[in-house]
């Protein structure tokens, strides 16, 4: 057992590891910014389904949708910082909540030669090195292991490395955990665990909790649910350790593509912004939601005249 | 006798640690000689790696980066398998997806005989000639380690060093060898070059001249203009190497000359069979013997 309290039930819950009222010890201004996070993140996703059902997209794309609430919580406890981040290929949401150029991201999906990948790399790959933000490649689970090469090597830094509940059950993601605990690297691992690889189930793959194994190397864990604010609050103490989040999310569409198998477990999205009600900020949050879908889509808007004219 | 590609492998490494702020990493670097002598014998500069090869590699990839340059040691090429997806997917992808390179030095240390048997023996470049964005070397002498390591230092490309552990106690420099008259043009790579010497001694004593022309660089390959010429020139080609020659370098090589000349070339590297730690059942670079009888078979003699 780590000195948090380690919550390794596997339950999948909309509450789980809950503390009541905690979204009251956080300000306004830092409510509406952690809501902004996910709504940027949102509007993306949805103007993004809308060009691929259209035709205008034509890579493969991984929809952050549903699950934007994880980069959202974890980027805001960050904002203080600069740190490295390495996300998964389900990364749209990422790349936006911490600071990730826009335009190169829509120019990728677009294959324009601006885009983040200059057109080579599609969903998965966007990165901005500016922002410290380092693309995957694709390849399952492979950025946990570079995640420790860079810990290592900028020990000065804080890394933060996205992966899924399917990469989590990877040999060498594993060993890069042994690793970090090992050599005492400051890195932030955040496991998204939708409960799905592809459309397998965890409880048919496995038997065994990440959060367990990862304590037994060692690091500090902690098993929640995706409310924003419980994951900031969570981050901000895990951040500067070595220590792993897996955080029970929902994934609203398929694992590739924008199809849907029916509604999701929880709709976490609508969950914040009922919690924003509740704390006197349904106005506010109105009003973000809506400047995301505006800019979303000026964005797109002028991205597309880009790509018509070239 | 002079420095050795094992001295000149460690002080290159001594360097780079002290002035470029260079890592090393690797499993059991400093156990059992430190790699052959090639490793300096200090902490600084020093990452034992954990026994994982996959991560053990994508943690190269990442330290390589964020600006380390750093050096990453197999110490059987043999177990390459295991490490070869953070660089193949990762490191020779980095600057095609990303347009920033992954300066990673792999060092992939070959080896044959010995009774090494069929997992730890071995030279596996030509997988990795396979894939873009992956320049593959073979030097086997201290200046042309010298010269590769330059260029590495000099770009942001990783780079796939095919090393070979009978070359680290070599000092001789290796100069390609043009004979007037000659019939048949020698390509050779890998530990098969210090067979190559040999073999041709053996056929200029039966009368047969040769040129040798030394492959340092097989992908991009370069060889030299005159080596061209000489091919042309004498009209019989063949490339030796020290890995397997079913779909292996030796092939790929002999094929770009084929048709970069019109001159069929042929190629002589290890059979298509595991090697056996039996002395009788071993799979070696090809021996002088073989590789005279090869040329015998192509001028018909």
């Amino acid at each position: 057992m780590t000195k948090f309290e380690l919550y390794s039930t596997g339950l999948r819950t909309a509450t789980l590891g809950c503390i009541e009222g905690l979204e009251s010890e956080f300000s306004a201004e830092y409510s509406c910014d952690l809501f902004r996070r996910m709504c940027v993140s949102r509007s993306f996703e949805h103007r993004v389904k809308k060009e691929v059902d259209a035709g205008h997209v034509t890579c493969l794309v991984y929809l952050s949708l549903g699950q934007e609430s994880i980069a959202a919580g974890i980027s805001a406890a960050m904002s203080d910082i600069k740190p490295w981040v390495l996300g998964q290929h389900r990364a749209h949401a990422t790349y936006l909540s911490f600071g990730g150029a826009p335009e190169p991201l829509v120019d990728e999906f677009l294959g324009l030669p601006s885009g983040c990948g200059g057109g080579m790399a599609g969903s998965p790959p966007i990165h901005d090195i500016d922002n410290r933000i380092i693309g995957h490649v694709g390849l399952i689970g492979d950025q946990v292991p570079v995640a420790a090469g860079i810990a290592l090597t900028n020990p000065g830094d804080q890394i933060t490395c996205f992966f899924g509940d399917g990469a989590a059950e990877e040999d060498y993601v594993l060993a890069a955990l042994g690793f970090a605990a090992s050599r005492h690297l400051n890195i932030l691992f955040v496991c998204e665990d939708n409960d799905l690889s592809v459309l397998t189930p965890t409880k048919t793959r496995r038997n065994w909790q990440i959060t367990d194994v990862a304590g037994s190397f060692g690091l500090e864990t902690i098993e929640i649910t995706d409310d924003p604010w419980l994951i900031a609050h969570w981050a901000g103490r895990l951040k500067g350790r070595p220590a792993l989040m897996n955080i029970k999310t929902c994934r609203d569409t398929w694992h590739a593509g924008t199809g849907n198998d029916g509604p999701p477990e929880w709709d976490r999205f609508q969950l914040t912004k009922d919690v924003m009600v509740k704390i006197g900020l349904s106005a506010e949050a109105q009003q973000i939601e809506d400047d995301a879908k505006v800019k979303t889509e000026e964005l797109w808007a002028k991205r597309l005249q880009i790509q018509s004219a070239s | 006798m002079g420095e050795t590609v094992a001295d000149t492998i460690r002080e290159l490494t001594r360097q780079h640690i002290a002035d470029n702020n260079g890592l090393v990493l690797g499993q059991c670097l400093s156990a059992v000689g430190w790699v052959q002598n090639t490793v300096p014998a200090q902490e600084k500069g020093i990452e034992e790696l954990p026994m994982t090869d996959i991560a053990g590699a994508g943690i190269a990839v990442g330290a390589a980066l964020t600006g380390r340059r750093p050096i990453f040691i197999l110490r059987f090429q043999s177990l390459i398998w295991l490490n070869a997806s953070p660089i193949i997917n990762h490191a020779a992808k980095t600057k095609a997806l990303f347009g920033y390179g992954c300066p990673l030095f792999i060092r992939a240390s070959g080896d044959e005989g010995n009774s090494m048997g069929p997992v730890h023996s071995g030279t596996h470049h030509a997988p990795f000639m396979y894939v873009p964005g992956l320049p593959v070397v073979a030097p086997m002498t201290p200046c042309e380690y010298q010269e590769i390591w330059a260029h590495f230092m000099d770009h942001d490309d990783p780079m796939f060093v095919s090393e070979h552990r009978i070359s680290y106690r070599n000092s001789e420099e290796l100069a390609d060898q043009y004979d007037d008259g000659a019939e048949i043009t020698i390509f050779a790579a890998s530990a098969s070059r210090f067979q190559a010497v040999d073999a041709a001694a053996k056929l200029r004593q039966e009368g047969v001249g040769v040129n040798l022309i030394h492959l340092v660089w097989l992908k991009p390959l370069r060889i030299p203009a005159a080596g061209i010429g000489a091919l042309k020139s004498c009209g019989n080609g063949l490339v030796l190497d020290s890995g397997f020659e079913v779909c292996g370098a030796s092939r790929s090589i002999a094929y770009d000359l084929t048709h970069q000349t019109g001159i069929a070339v042929h190629a002589l590297a290890l059979e298509d069979r595991s090697s056996g730690v039996a002395k009788n059942l071993e799979n070696i670079s090809p021996q002088p013997e073989r590789i005279v009888a090869k040329v015998k078979n192509i001028l018909g003699k």
